[in-house]
């Protein structure tokens, strides 16, 4: 493997990066993703050459970016090596300031939701031989940037709080006896994928419904939603208060079934379906229509 | 600065579980945390909690099956207040809203696991641990527990008496990773450091890159020994080039082990000639090394595991989210291709010391999940046997901190007079810090005003401001990740799952050239907005001392217990060896002393049998 050393090039970011706390470039999102279809037998092609990956950068403490700008960096490419390992080897090898979330680097938390060649990918999740080069990695989009590509979750997380995302049954039985609710294979297996969710922010960041609607509560807090209000164990009436809650105007029905979230989902969660499943529950509570 | 009654420091499974059980017992509780909760490492559990539940079951078996386990070297207490307490926190977890996997009549599931005399692996699904995780973080939500989150802890405010023993911990310092501000979080009754592993210590690792031992660093620095850090417990089948771990169902159900010459190296070499691929994960891990060391492993570094032969019908029914892992971390399609595995670092045995409750030998500092020693696990986990650590343990320490009387402990905390200390380890290079400057000592020297608090935290934000500025003010120097791959390297090479004397001292050594280079650490990136690469710079001086108790630990350890191998002595000492390894800081100049184990439980006394798997 070479190691050789790469200065990154800097390069004008292509939008406008008049506003404070620049918003991610939206217009990328219309771009087509930029999957092309190889199979692994492909990565030998790769063995012992540099990927160039172009990322976007954006410091609004730092003089030379405070103007969002993509900078240049070729790393060299290992077998296996995800987007996330690329960003990595980039910033301890040629820029120690370049700034991005992660954590695990196993797709479970959540963290590295990026832009990558025009769609919502977990970093370490994603192979970068099977991107088209140069690989451009920028943040979510809606989403206000922090610092390269780490964005602001804050709003996210308030969307999914509204949900009261907490299990309510004031009537469980005594933990002492080691008694527990029962709940049928076939209940647990319909919000099993509802569960999965890693708060990673993708689906949201996708949707062009939440883009124009900052109060609408998005895929992934409906989803939260929708896994308790499905889950058998709580009693009617909180599932009553739950249809309340994705109901109102800014819920379930500002959807209109584009599907990008499902798309997205790292974790490959139905979302658009059970949303629509949430608008049939409401429909049969009667609850009204906005 | 910010003020409570109790601060969790981590919000992985330990730390929710510890501030939930803190707020039931009435106190104002926090959670400063680096990452946001969801995040933490315990989502990246699979397998399940153990847990007697079941008629025909029974904690007195599980309390055996952890002390063998643990090769004799758990603390009966600890291990038995595990076994009693479990069956009724993983219920809990159940009235929470975790999603157990279900019997036809709707109990949750219970499965064997490795070690185990009964099947009490309760799970849910792949994904016990992140079940376990955003169950608990909705309880934290439910009941309006504050998280301050992207928050570093730097630091802990505690006083600097001679004897770490009459030392009070009041609080820590943290900074805000968004903004760069530096706070004293003032904690009126207690801290409990809940950070999880030290992973990163080594560079091949299933652990998250946020596990660097920041809480162990910061307790031992302050006072705390740490304890058996040299039981680091390590997977036969991680994937090479991320350590995602491929679990141990491949070999269950028939995968095979072979090198770069297409040998079943596991019988050819004779490793295991019984079970094969099915040894045990230790037996296992030597082998693969083993295979590497004499050239014939794949690029000079792992084996493969195969499972084609299985059939893709029989793949894609039981195994196919090991076909997802391959493909996704390691691009490689396990229809098609042999998978690469290599043993990569997976759980630390050892830590923080405490006792039954949580507590250490300073007053008013806790420690609970991973990070700490109770000791259940002694020498070796028993797969399933952390998670329920982090809830009954968390549990305690978040009860014991808010003012709940748990009775006495048995378990005795410290470096006191009475203890066993090691007078002639013979080591290389002299441990510990380098041309010790006062404000690099764990503690706040502040002239004998201990009694106020406040005033301590103010003197130990202070110090942290003056660190972070001569990070920050240098220009050139060295970058924390050319000390940090150093590091990680030699213990990699030196302090793995082979040991040998002359290896660990080259540890030592290469530990020793760390400590001097970040001397000359500096931090590049200018911004005080999320600042990850002055995060990681703390973070690095952390592992260097963490990684120097493993490497001292397993240096004078003579014997092979648990997961520890020495080369020069391949079986268990139980004459020598029935007691701890802890190692005290000592303001920059590590002791090592030793406490016995305690075998005697409430009601027996566990005599150390031969572990047969
Ligand atoms: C792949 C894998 C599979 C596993 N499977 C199982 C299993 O099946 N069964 C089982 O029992 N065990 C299993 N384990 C072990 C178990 O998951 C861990 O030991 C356990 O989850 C650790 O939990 P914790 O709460 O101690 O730490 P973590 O979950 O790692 O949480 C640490 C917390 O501390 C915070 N933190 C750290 N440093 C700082 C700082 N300086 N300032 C502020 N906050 C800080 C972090 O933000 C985080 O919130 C597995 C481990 C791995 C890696
Ligand atoms: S629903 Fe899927 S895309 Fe949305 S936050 Fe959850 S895991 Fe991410
Ligand atoms: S690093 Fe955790 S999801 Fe990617």
């Amino acid at each position: 493997m070479s190691t050789q050393q790469q200065e990154p090039e800097t390069q004008e970011a292509p939008q406008d990066p008049e506003m404070k706390g620049a918003e991610s470039p939206v217009d990328e999102r219309e771009r087509e993703s930029g999957v092309v279809d190889q199979t692994s037998a492909d990565d030998a092609d790769l063995e012992g050459e540099t990927v160039h990956l172009k990322v976007f950068r954006y410091d609004p403490e730092v003089e030379a970016k405070q103007e969002p700008r993509f900078d240049d960096f070729h790393v060299p490419f290992t077998k296996g090596m995800t987007v996330l390992d690329a960003v990595m080897y980039a910033r301890d090898e040629y820029d120690s300031s370049l700034t991005f979330r992660h954590s695990c680097r196993q797709a479970v938390c959540g963290s590295d939701a990026f832009f990558v060649n025009g769609k919502q990918r977990l970093g370490c999740k994603t192979q970068i031989s099977e991107l088209e080069q140069p690989v451009r990695i920028e943040p979510l989009p809606h989403q206000e940037v922090v610092k390269d590509l780490v964005v602001d979750m804050e709003h996210f997380y308030d969307q999914m709080h509204a949900v009261e995302p907490y299990f309510q049954n004031e009537d469980t039985p005594d933990a002492s006896a080691l008694e527990e609710q029962r709940q049928s294979r076939e209940n647990r297996e319909k919000i099993k994928m509802s569960t999965r969710c890693i708060w990673c922010a993708s689906c949201v960041s996708s949707c062009n419904i939440a883009a124009g609607d900052n109060q609408y509560l998005g895929p992934a807090a409906i989803n939260k939603a929708y896994r308790f209000a499905m889950d058998d164990r709580e009693p009617e009436e909180v599932k009553e208060h739950r249809l309340r809650i994705i109901e109102q105007e800014h819920g379930v029905w500002r959807c209109q079934t584009q599907f990008s979230c499902t798309e997205v989902c790292p974790k490959d969660i139905p979302l658009t379906e059970h949303i629509q499943a949430l608008k049939r529950e409401a429909v049969k509570k009667n609850l009204k229509f906005w | 600065m910010y003020e409570h009654d109790v601060i969790v420091v981590g919000a992985g499974g330990a730390g929710l579980r510890a501030a939930i059980a803190a707020h039931e017992a009435g106190a104002d509780t926090a959670l400063v945390t680096k990452l946001h909760p969801v995040r933490s490492h315990t989502g990246a559990a699979e397998g399940g909690i153990n847990a007697a539940l079941q008629e025909g079951d029974d904690w007195e078996l599980h309390a055996y099956d952890t002390m063998k386990g643990s090769d004799y070297l758990g603390d009966a207490p600890a291990v038995e207040t595990l076994a009693q307490d479990s069956p009724e926190d993983t219920m809990r977890l159940e009235h929470w809203g975790m999603p157990f996997s279900r019997e036809e009549d709707g109990r949750v599931s219970q499965r064997p696991f490795g070690g185990l005399s009964y099947p009490r692996t309760t799970y849910a699904g792949a994904e016990t641990g992140h079940h376990l995780l955003h169950v608990m973080y909705e309880q934290v939500v439910k009941r309006g527990i504050q998280v301050y989150d992207e928050w570093y802890v730097m630091n802990l405010a505690t006083t600097d008496e001679p004897d770490p023993n009459d030392r009070t911990c009041h609080g820590v310092v943290a900074y805000d990773v968004q903004s760069g501000q530096i706070e004293g979080f003032k904690a009126n009754d207690g801290v409990i450091l809940a950070t999880g592993g030290p992973g990163q210590a080594f560079d091949h690792t299933t652990n998250a890159v946020s596990c660097t031992g920041d809480g162990h660093a910061i307790a031992y620095r302050a006072g705390v020994p740490l304890e058996d850090m040299e039981f680091i417990q390590f997977h036969p089948t991680s994937l090479p080039s991320t350590g995602v771990l491929i679990s141990e169902g491949v070999r269950g159900e028939g995968g095979i082990l072979y090198n770069e010459k297409g040998e079943r190296f596991m019988f050819e070499y004779g490793y295991a000639n019984n079970d094969g691929e099915l040894a045990s994960r230790d037996v296992v891990s030597r082998a693969e090394l083993t295979e590497v060391n004499e050239g014939r492993g794949v690029n000079d570094e792992y084996v493969y595991l195969d499972m084609r032969h299985l059939g893709e019908e029989r793949i894609l029914d039981r195994l196919e989210n090991i076909l997802h892992l391959a493909e996704d971390f390691e691009g490689v399609d396990g229809l098609v291709e042999p998978m690469p595995v290599k043993p990569g670092q997976h759980y630390a045995m050892g830590g923080i010391e405490t006792d039954e409750n949580g507590q250490t030998n300073i007053d008013g500092l806790y420690a609970a999940g991973e990070c700490a020693c109770v000791s259940v696990h002694g020498g070796n986990r028993l797969g399933g046997n952390a998670l329920p650590e982090l809830i009954v343990f968390g549990k305690r320490a978040g009860r014991h901190a808010a003012g709940e009387d748990l009775g006495d402990a048995q378990i005795e905390t410290g470096y006191g007079e009475d203890v066993e200390v090691e007078t002639d380890a013979d080591l290389p290079v002299t441990p510990g810090e380098v041309g010790i400057e006062p404000a690099d000592d764990g503690v706040a020297a502040d002239g004998g005003v201990t009694a106020d608090a406040e005033g301590l935290l103010e003197r130990t934000v202070e110090r942290e401001r003056e660190r972070v500025d001569r990070l920050m003010d240098k220009d050139d120097g060295i970058q924390h990740a050319e000390i940090r791959q150093k590091l990680q390297k030699a213990m990699t090479d030196y302090v793995n799952v082979f040991r040998t004397e002359e290896g660990i001292k080259k540890a030592l050594k290469v530990i020793r050239e760390c400590r001097e280079e970040y001397q000359h650490v500096y931090v590049d990136d200018p911004s005080r907005t999320f600042n990850t690469d002055l995060q990681q710079t703390y973070e690095t001086r952390n592992l260097i001392d963490v990684a120097e108790t493993i490497a001292l630990g397993a240096l004078v350890r003579n014997e092979f217990r648990g997961a520890h191998w020495r080369k020069e002595r391949q079986e268990r000492d139980d004459e020598n060896w029935l007691k701890h390894t802890l190692i005290s800081w000592n303001g920059g100049k590590p002791d090592i002393f030793y406490r016995p184990v305690i075998l005697e439980g409430e009601e027996k006394t566990y005599e150390p049998k031969v572990r047969s798997y």
